[in-house]
C-alpha cells in the first residue's frame, strides 16, 4: 500500500462514551469527552438524508455543484457526512450511495480561504 | 433592575449604494444620534455590527474610525463580528454595556458593503465561515437551504408553492417600506418559475447582496424620559450557538441556537410566544421563515408552512411576520440586519410604521448567522 492509499479515508471520530462525529472535534460535541478512535467510512455504503444541485457557486466550485447529505450506519451508531455527488442521476432521499475519493473537489486558491490552511482532497457520493 | 431602553434609531437606504462602508455606517449613526437628540461626545461605549468589512473592501478598525468621525471620542469601541446574525450579537452587547452600569448611553451601528463584489465572490465571503470540510465541497449557505427545503418539505408534507408564499408576502410588505432594497409585487408563478438556485429552491427563494447600515442608542430607561417620550425597552435579549458542522444536527429542519436563545429571551421578558404581536425573522432564505417560526414557539413543528399559507403571517394576519419585508425584500447587508430587524420593531411599537403599521405592543426579533450557527433573539416592548 502506498503513502498515498494510506491517507484516503473518510474518518468519524469516537469518544470514549461511544459517541460518533464527522469531521473529530477538540472535544466530543455529545459529551466533551476526548475522542479516541476513528471509524473510516470511505468503503462504507451510506444512505442519502437529503441532496441539491447548486447552480450559483463561488470562484473554482464545479457549476452545477451536486450535494448530498449522507448517513451512515456503523457500529454503534450513525454518522453524517457532506458532500459532492458525482451525478444527480438517480438521486433521492434515501438512496444508496458509496464514497468515491477525488484529488481536488474544488480549485484552491481561487476562494478566499488560504489553500494552505486546509485540504482540498475527499470524497464524493456516487449513486450505487 | 433598570431596564434598557432605546431611544433613537436609524436605517439608511438599502440596496446597491455608491457609499462605501464608513460613509453608510456614518449616515445610519449620525441619523439615530439625531434622532435621539444625543451629542456624539455622549457616547460611552459604541459597536459596530459588521460581519467582513476587510474581506469585502479592505478596510479595518472601523469602529474606532467611525468614533472619530461622529465625534465620539473617547468613546470605547468594540467590533461584533457573528457572521449574519452580528447585528444581533450588538443588541446583545450593547445591552450588556447599558444593564451592566458601564456605559450610559451606547450606539450600536450595523453595516455591511457587498454589491461591489459579483455575486460568486460575495457568496465565498460568506461559505468562508464553514468548516473545511464542507468548504472545499463548495457548500454555500444557499446550498444548506435547498439541502434542509427539500428535507422540510418531504418531513412534513408541505407543496413547493408554500415556500413561494413568503416571497410573495414579504414583497408585498417591502412595497410600503421607503428603504426596501425591492420594492416590487412578485407573484407567486413569478417566483416558482424563476432560475434554479439550489433545488429545490429559486431565485425568488433568496435574498439579495446589499449595501447598507442602520443604528440604535440604549441608555437606562430611568434616564430614558431625558431624551424623549418614545422610546421602547429591550425587556429580552439573549443568544446560544448551535453546531458549526451543519450536517452534524439531528434533525436538520429545527434550530437549536433559535430554540435556546428565544426561550432564554421569552424567560428574561416573562412572557411566552403567544405575547408576541409582531415579529421579524431572518428570511436569508424563505425556508428560514418556516424554522424560525416554529422553533420561536410561534407554530408546532412542521406546521410554519400552513400558517403562511393561511395568511396568519400576513400584514393584517393574528402573527404578521415581516411587515419590513423581510431581508427578502429589504436586503440583507450582513452587518446591519439584525439592527434593521429591531428599527422595524421599534418603528412598530412607536406607532411609526406608516402604511405597515400593525397593532403591537410587543414585537420579537429572530436574527440568524451561518446556517443557524449562532442565533440572538431579541424582545423590545412599549415600556
Amino acid at each position: 500500500m502506498s503513502d498515498d492509499d494510506t491517507e484516503r479515508r473518510l474518518d468519524a471520530h469516537r469518544c470514549e462514551n461511544g459517541h460518533l462525529s464527522y469531521p473529530g472535534h477538540t472535544r466530543c460535541p455529545d459529551c466533551g469527552a476526548e475522542q479516541t478512535e476513528t471509524v473510516d467510512l470511505s468503503e462504507r455504503t451510506g444512505e442519502v438524508v437529503t441532496w441539491t444541485t447548486s447552480t450559483a457557486t463561488p470562484p473554482g466550485v464545479r457549476e452545477p455543484n451536486h450535494l448530498a447529505i449522507v448517513e451512515f450506519e456503523v457500529e454503534g451508531g450513525a454518522v453524517r457526512a457532506l458532500g459532492q455527488l458525482t451525478t444527480a442521476d438517480g438521486v433521492d432521499i434515501g438512496a444508496a450511495v458509496e464514497p468515491v475519493y477525488c484529488e481536488e473537489l474544488r480549485e484552491p486558491g481561487a476562494g478566499i480561504r488560504e489553500p494552505d490552511s486546509q485540504a482540498w482532497d475527499g470524497y464524493r457520493f456516487e449513486p450505487v | 433592575m433598570d431596564r434598557v431602553a432605546i431611544v433613537g434609531a436609524s436605517m439608511t437606504q438599502f440596496g446597491d449604494r455608491d457609499a462605501w462602508l464608513l460613509d453608510l455606517l456614518a449616515e445610519a449613526g449620525d441619523a439615530a444620534l439625531d434622532d435621539a437628540g444625543v451629542d456624539g461626545d455622549d457616547v460611552d461605549h459604541l459597536y459596530v455590527s459588521n460581519m467582513a468589512s476587510g474581506e469585502f473592501e479592505g478596510q479595518t478598525g472601523v469602529p474606532n474610525a467611525l468614533a472619530h468621525d461622529l465625534a465620539a471620542m473617547p468613546a470605547h469601541t468594540a467590533r461584533i463580528d457573528q457572521t449574519s446574525s452580528s447585528g444581533g450579537a450588538g443588541i446583545y452587547a450593547a445591552w450588556q454595556s447599558v444593564a451592566s452600569g458601564a456605559s450610559e448611553t451606547t450606539l450600536l451601528v450595523g453595516g455591511e458593503k457587498m454589491t461591489h463584489r459579483t455575486t460568486g465572490e460575495a457568496t465565498d465571503v460568506i461559505a468562508s465561515l464553514t468548516h473545511p470540510v464542507e468548504y472545499k465541497h463548495g457548500v454555500t449557505l444557499p446550498s444548506f437551504a435547498g439541502l434542509t427545503a427539500r428535507k422540510y418539505l418531504d418531513q412534513y408534507d408541505a407543496p413547493r408553492e408554500s415556500l413561494g408564499k413568503v416571497a410573495v408576502k414579504n414583497h408585498e410588505n417591502g412595497l410600503d417600506n421607503p428603504h426596501a432594497q425591492f420594492r416590487k409585487e412578485v407573484d407567486l408563478e413569478t417566483v416558482l418559475e424563476s432560475p434554479i438556485v439550489a433545488d429545490p429552491l429559486r431565485l425568488y427563494d433568496f435574498c439579495p447582496i446589499t449595501d447598507g447600515s442602520a443604528a440604535l442608542v440604549f441608555c437606562p430607561e430611568s434616564v430614558a424620559a431625558e431624551y424623549t417620550d418614545d422610546y421602547v425597552v429591550v425587556s429580552g435579549v439573549a443568544g446560544a450557538t448551535d453546531t458549526h458542522v451543519v450536517h452534524e444536527r439531528d434533525d436538520p429542519t429545527t434550530m437549536r441556537g433559535v430554540v435556546e436563545s428565544s426561550n432564554q429571551a421569552y424567560e428574561m421578558a416573562g412572557l411566552g410566544p403567544d405575547d408576541v404581536d409582531v415579529a421579524e425573522l431572518h428570511d436569508m432564505f424563505t425556508i428560514l421563515e418556516f424554522l424560525q417560526s416554529e422553533d420561536l414557539g410561534f407554530f408546532e413543528k412542521g406546521e410554519g408552512w400552513k400558517a403562511v399559507r393561511d395568511g396568519v403571517t400576513d400584514r393584517d394576519g393574528d402573527l404578521p411576520i415581516n411587515t419590513s419585508g423581510g431581508l427578502k425584500s429589504k436586503g440583507h447587508p450582513l452587518g446591519a440586519s439584525g439592527v434593521a430587524q429591531a428599527y422595524e420593531l421599534y418603528q412598530q411599537l412607536l406607532g411609526n410604521a406608516g402604511d405597515r403599521q400593525v397593532d403591537a405592543e410587543v414585537g420579537l426579533a429572530c436574527n440568524v448567522g451561518g446556517f443557524g450557527n449562532c442565533v440572538t433573539t431579541t424582545i423590545l416592548e412599549q415600556p
